[in-house]
């Protein structure tokens, strides 16, 4: 009785640790689960955008009274105008000063540039009429997608119940529609929710990660190569290995400080620039390049370096022609997951100043510019009710982003892996 | 005219040189390869090097150089009553004159002082350019005609090409190095500054943080204090909230993914584990400040408790989340490892599974697991967006995980974003926090490093 109780005990214990175990890995997926799904809820909806159709008379009057068509007249004239009287138009009923001014907000502030650039290209429009589907405010947006608590009192909830209405009129008439967010891609930061995209950040990104890897990727793999193959065995290179290790494991808020100290208060590179971050950021990657590509070059056999030595190449030539050619999927693969740990960091570009709210797309590296999850960092701190799903947004492309290359190293694994 | 067309310019020299350096070994002998000491294109890479890498040096210390002379020049230019204000005045503006060369109108614009100037800088930054031009051509084409003027079939050129090859391998991997005791360096020279302002002792021992500096000299309240154990309280009290999730939930996935779920499952699970270690900190951040934060204040106002909408609970939740797979994957690794002997020896004297696993499994795997851990919390320490996003900026100095705390990596990135002079107290305490930042996870790696390698060797 005695032995099959604790028997009995005993396969509790085990039924318990299994149990355990079982909990914690789905505890863990779970959590994965949930923070993908909340980031695909608040996010999706800010990949389509609210429209709002406008009836606009291209007045000649107010847009190029004197009739001459200079490009600048028709830059500077007053298109928010046409957008206000459009919209009396089809509000016959507000006539109050206020509640105009609160009517007009309606529409997006971009939309008056979007009439601009229309009538620069095609100066003919002046004096006609037409059907224009202008980018909405971000309010009308967020009330489309249904992101106002109608529990909470009126003025706690950021809509009045007029704006409500005029919502619903537009809506009735057909002049509210959603499409495509395009501008999301294409447009850089904005103080307007609406108008924000991730275009100037995607760019600085991608010229920090060019500038990153043309300094980390030949260093890294330069160190690789002559600790692996030249560096002879003392106390010296051990104490370079343990540095090198060590250094994988320094939290990247370091780099940035060493960043701010030596490329920007020595060398007095400019701030912000893409060439600094991707510097800083080349800094933070060389020892996980130099560790993994260290470990694909020792896994070639030596008995590929002994053929060709016996056949008279020279110790440079065997690495160069042989021993790198069956180490670079792995060389690669490793420096392929350093970036993509780069891609995503954002500490040490706070140091170096690169938070900096910058509208304009960067076209060089040293133009100020933002990089995406510095952009995220920006957009989560925003008060703007529109930046909430901005930001979840930003997010997913920045995931789908590194889902991309960390695709690209486990295909460059598979394909290209030989075993030896 | 910019560095990168000149850079590419020279590139264009260079593979000139290698293709008419290989030509010339091919043609030398006939095509009769056997005649020559090194095959053609190292001759070729003989004239190339040779060609690039004086261009590059030059590219690296002319900009340097001229912009140097440049500004000393436009400078002297100006009208003395310009050039003999106070050092800041003139710097400002030359500031000016290369906004204006760079396009930007608005920076004073109609002053035509300024605006001569400006053309004057345009102008020499011109000729500056047209000098480098010419001087990598001279160079290029002396360098050329002096190999034509020395080249024989039996010029050891495969030689000098190995033996420049290696210098550059090795000047790479001093580089490597250079970044280790640069960050060492620099770290240890700003604290030092920072420490001749405050003293060592406050910064250490002082149990107050508000690190504001006057603007003016004679502000009230101008002398910021700098202790810093209300910092590493807080950062120890978020790093072990996030243990405490992450060492069970790790260590248990460990002992299932090791010991229970056979070869596929594993292969699904752990890299699926792994991928929260992928996951960019700021978006943790962002989930930690947007979802988990307000979750656990309206679960705390059910239960009448006052959670702090920037607790330290919040940050150090999501944080054990990021770190369950620095945890898991090591130890399942180390447990791996372990040798099949010693558990069929444990199941062969009647132990059950659990038994096995937790008496001599997890004894035998022990240091590796310990190093694990203290690689996590080394990272914890360090870990910075989610703390800045969820956790509070003001220092108390509190253990209740329900109120909010701030850390070390907050603060340095509070002192250091926005505009201050780079000497004053409060971008130095920043390089201070730095330096303790970086030496506290030092020495966690090289223990823990320590540890998984002496225990590796024993089982290996």
């Amino acid at each position: 009785m005695n032995m099959s109780n604790r028997l009995s005990k005993r396969h509790a214990a085990e039924r318990r640790l299994h149990f355990f175990g079982v909990l914690s890995v789905v505890t863990a997926v779970a959590m994965l689960v949930l923070l993908f799904s909340n980031i695909v809820i608040h996010g999706h909806s800010a990949f389509f955008h609210s429209e709002v159709k406008l009836h606009i008379s291209f007045d000649s009057s107010v847009i190029d009274p004197s009739g001459a068509r200079d490009r600048q007249t028709l830059k500077r004239a007053d298109y928010q105008s046409l957008i206000r009287a459009s919209l009396m138009d089809s509000f016959p009923e507000v006539r109050k000063r206020r509640d105009i001014r609160k009517l007009v907000k309606l529409i997006s502030r971009g939309a008056s540039f979007q009439l601009q650039r229309m009538v620069l290209k095609k100066p003919s429009l002046i004096g006609t009429t037409a059907n224009v589907w202008v980018t909405s405010s971000d309010t009308v947006d967020m009330f489309q997608k249904g992101q106002f608590d109608f529990n909470a009192t009126e003025s706690n909830r950021g809509i009045s119940s007029k704006e409500v209405s005029w919502i619903h009129k537009l809506q009735s008439d057909g002049a509210l529609r959603k499409v495509f967010n395009w501008r999301f891609f294409s447009s850089g930061d904005s103080r307007e929710p609406e108008l924000a995209g991730v275009g100037g950040a995607l760019v600085g990104s991608a010229l920090t990660m060019l500038v990153t890897l043309l300094v980390a990727f030949p260093l890294g793999v330069m160190t690789a190569i002559y600790l692996q193959e030249f560096a002879p065995q003392n106390h010296w290179t051990d104490w370079v290995e343990v540095n090198i290790n060590n250094l994988a494991a320094v939290p990247s808020i370091v780099f940035g400080l060493l960043g701010l100290a030596v490329f920007l208060s020595i060398m007095e590179l400019p701030r912000s620039a893409p060439i600094v971050g991707g510097l800083t950021l080349a800094l933070m990657t060389l020892p996980t390049i130099i560790i993994t590509s260290r470990v694909a070059i020792g896994a070639v056999p030596p008995s590929l370096r002994e053929a060709a030595l016996a056949i008279g190449a020279s110790p440079l030539q065997t690495v160069i022609h042989h021993v790198l050619p069956a180490a670079m999927p792995g060389i690669l693969t490793g420096s392929i997951i350093g970036m993509a740990r780069a891609v995503g960091e954002t500490a040490p570009l706070l140091m170096i100043g690169m938070v900096a709210f910058i509208v304009d797309i960067p076209t060089s590296v040293d133009d100020p510019s933002t990089v995406l999850p510095v952009q995220i960092y920006i957009w989560a701190d925003s008060p703007e009710r529109g930046f909430a799903e901005k930001t979840s947004a930003a997010i997913m492309v920045l995931l789908l982003f590194l889902v991309f290359m960390n695709g690209l190293a486990i295909y460059l694994r598979k394909r290209l892996e030989r075993r030896w | 005219m910019n560095l990168a067309t000149i850079g590419a310019f020279a590139l264009v020299l260079t593979s000139l040189g290698y293709f008419l350096g290989r030509r010339r070994a091919y043609s030398s002998v006939d095509g009769n390869l056997q005649k020559l000491h090194s095959l053609p294109p190292y001759h070729g890479l003989h004239v190339a090097l040779r060609v690039a890498l004086p261009s590059v040096a030059l590219l690296v210390v002319w900009p340097l150089l001229s912009s140097h002379l440049i500004s000393t020049m436009v400078t002297s230019s100006l009208p003395s009553e310009i050039r003999t204000q106070d050092p800041h005045k003139v710097e400002m503006i030359l500031n000016d004159i290369r906004r204006i060369n760079n396009g930007n109108t608005i920076a004073q614009g109609n002053n035509s002082t300024i605006k001569d100037a400006a053309e004057y800088q345009s102008m020499l930054e011109q000729t500056s350019d047209l000098w480098l031009i010419a001087v990598i051509i001279i160079i290029s084409a002396s360098t050329y005609l002096w190999h034509r003027k020395r080249f024989n079939p039996q010029l050891r050129a495969r030689h000098t090409v190995e033996k420049t090859l290696r210098i550059l391998l090795i000047s790479c991997s001093t580089i490597s190095i250079f970044v280790t005791i640069g960050i060492f360096l620099s770290l240890l020279f700003e604290s030092i500054n920072f420490f001749s302002l405050v003293p060592i002792g406050e910064f250490l021992f002082g149990l107050n943080w508000s690190p504001q500096m006057a603007i003016r000299e004679d502000q009230v309240g101008s002398s910021g204090t700098f202790g810093s154990v209300p910092l590493i309280v807080g950062t120890l009290v978020i790093t072990f909230i996030a243990m405490i999730i992450a060492v069970p939930i790790g260590l248990m996935s460990a002992i299932y993914m090791s010991e229970y779920s056979n070869r596929r499952l594993r292969s699904v699970i752990k890299p699926l584990l792994e991928v929260l270690a992928g996951i960019p900190t700021v978006v943790y951040g962002f989930f930690a400040a947007l979802t988990i934060a307000p979750f656990l204040r309206r679960t705390g106002k059910l239960i009448e408790l006052d959670i702090a909408s920037e607790s330290a609970l919040a940050a150090g939740l999501v944080m054990g989340i990021m770190i369950i797979p620095f945890v898991s994957s090591l130890s399942d690794d180390v447990m791996n490892s372990v040798p099949q002997s010693l558990r069929n020896g444990a199941l062969a004297l009647g132990a059950t599974r659990s038994e096995m696993i937790l008496q001599v499994v997890v004894p035998a795997a022990l240091p590796g697991i310990v190093g694990s851990v203290l690689l996590a919390v080394s990272r914890a320490i360090g870990e910075t967006m989610i703390v800045v996003m969820a956790a509070g900026l003001a220092a108390n100095l509190t253990v209740n995980p329900f109120e909010s705390v701030t850390t070390m990596t907050v603060q340095m990135v509070t002192l250091l974003v926005g505009d201050q002079e780079f000497g004053s107290a409060k971008t130095l305490a920043a390089f201070a926090l730095g330096l303790l930042l970086f030496v506290i996870t030092l020495a966690l790696n090289i223990v823990a490093l320590r540890i998984v390698r002496k225990y590796r060797e024993k089982y290996d």
